[in-house]
């Protein structure tokens, strides 16, 4: 898959928090077979100096960083922490969220789309992590981005995909636009469904850092989304309301349309 | 002087964003500083200036989802 103009092709994005111990997050990582991590920006007290001792661990990584604006609930402090980012990691790719609400970390869409427009003026590459909604998305493209990022369910919920038929009109709508479902999910089999659907990859951080094996369930997430992918490309077969007998019924053993 | 910084007041003699950091014992320069919501890029760090009442942000990279 392409992200603004990049080749990746690992379809699993990752997150680097809440992991047991930075070991396991370094072999989780390695296990997921992901090249793409998120990262946030926080405040660094001074001495003792946190953030490069885990830096120095997604350096080894060999993966290439999108930061996000995980915590900010304005355009304006969105915006700031976009900056701050680029200017740490070199990068103009930025993940971008915007708080809209406490209890279900539901994106601000409006300020999302504001945000947006403004970054993406100011040269960024924008992943919108945004709401299943349609015209929320129309807006987001038409502000140049070329992937977004909505949502399967509330963040760390677990819940997986909870409204799979407006995520497939999204798809449809949406065809050149490459899409990423981005959290909510818990279980592999939720990967592989937003896969099976159309969507080009997923991004999931709690679902494999608060698994009781977290290195297992990275793997596990890995051949989700490869069999999610492959099961889209061969085309699965519609639903059917009747059972249709996979067995055929010519030769069928002590069987007699009519016995006179 | 008294800035803001990361969100606290805080008493300092330093005058520019190099000296700052050096004050406040930062180690490497694996950071990201913004002045009143401008970043201020790290070639410059020896040059910006900061003034009393400024609001100083320092960031570093830290687990995200």
């Amino acid at each position: 898959m392409k992200l603004y103009g990049q080749e990746i092709a690992s379809r699993l994005l990752v997150g680097t928090a809440l992991y047991p111990s930075p070991a396991v997050m370094e072999q989780a990582i390695r296990a997921s077979g992901a090249e793409i991590v998120t990262v946030s920006l926080r405040r660094e007290a001074g001495r003792g100096n946190a953030g490069n001792a885990f830096w120095s661990i997604v350096k080894g990584l060999d993966v290439r960083v999108l930061p996000n604006t995980a915590g900010c609930r304005s355009v304006q402090d969105a915006v700031t922490t976009a900056h701050m980012a680029r200017e740490l990691f070199d990068t103009p790719w930025i993940k971008l969220e915007v708080v809209g609400d406490d209890e279900t970390l539901q994106p601000d869409v409006v300020a999302l789309v504001e945000a947006t427009q403004i970054l993406a003026r100011d040269g960024f590459e924008v992943f919108p992590y945004c709401t299943e909604d349609l015209t929320v998305v129309a807006r987001l493209v038409d502000a140049g981005c070329r992937v977004v990022m909505p949502w399967a369910s509330p963040i760390g919920s677990a819940r997986g995909l909870m409204n799979p038929y407006l995520l497939k009109a999204l798809r449809a709508r949406f065809p050149e636009v490459t899409m990423i479902v981005d959290a909510g999910l818990g279980a592999p089999s939720h990967a592989s469904q937003a896969l099976e659907i159309g969507f080009d990859a997923v991004l999931l951080n709690t679902a494999i850092a608060k698994a009781e094996d977290p290195v297992a369930m990275a793997r596990a997430f890995k051949l989700a989304t490869e069999a999610g992918r492959l099961a889209y490309e061969a085309g699965a077969m519609a639903p059917r309301d009747f059972a249709s007998p996979s067995t055929p019924i010519v030769g069928t053993p002590f069987w007699h349309a009519a016995v006179p | 002087m008294e800035l803001i910084i990361n969100g606290k007041r805080q008493e300092v003699v330093a005058n520019t964003v190099a000296a700052l950091l050096a004050e406040l014992e930062f180690e490497g320069d694996f950071f990201v500083v913004a002045v009143n919501r401008a970043v201020v890029q790290r070639r410059r760090w020896q040059d910006a200036e900061i003034n009393d009442g400024d609001a100083v942000e320092i960031l570093t990279p830290r687990q995200g989802g």
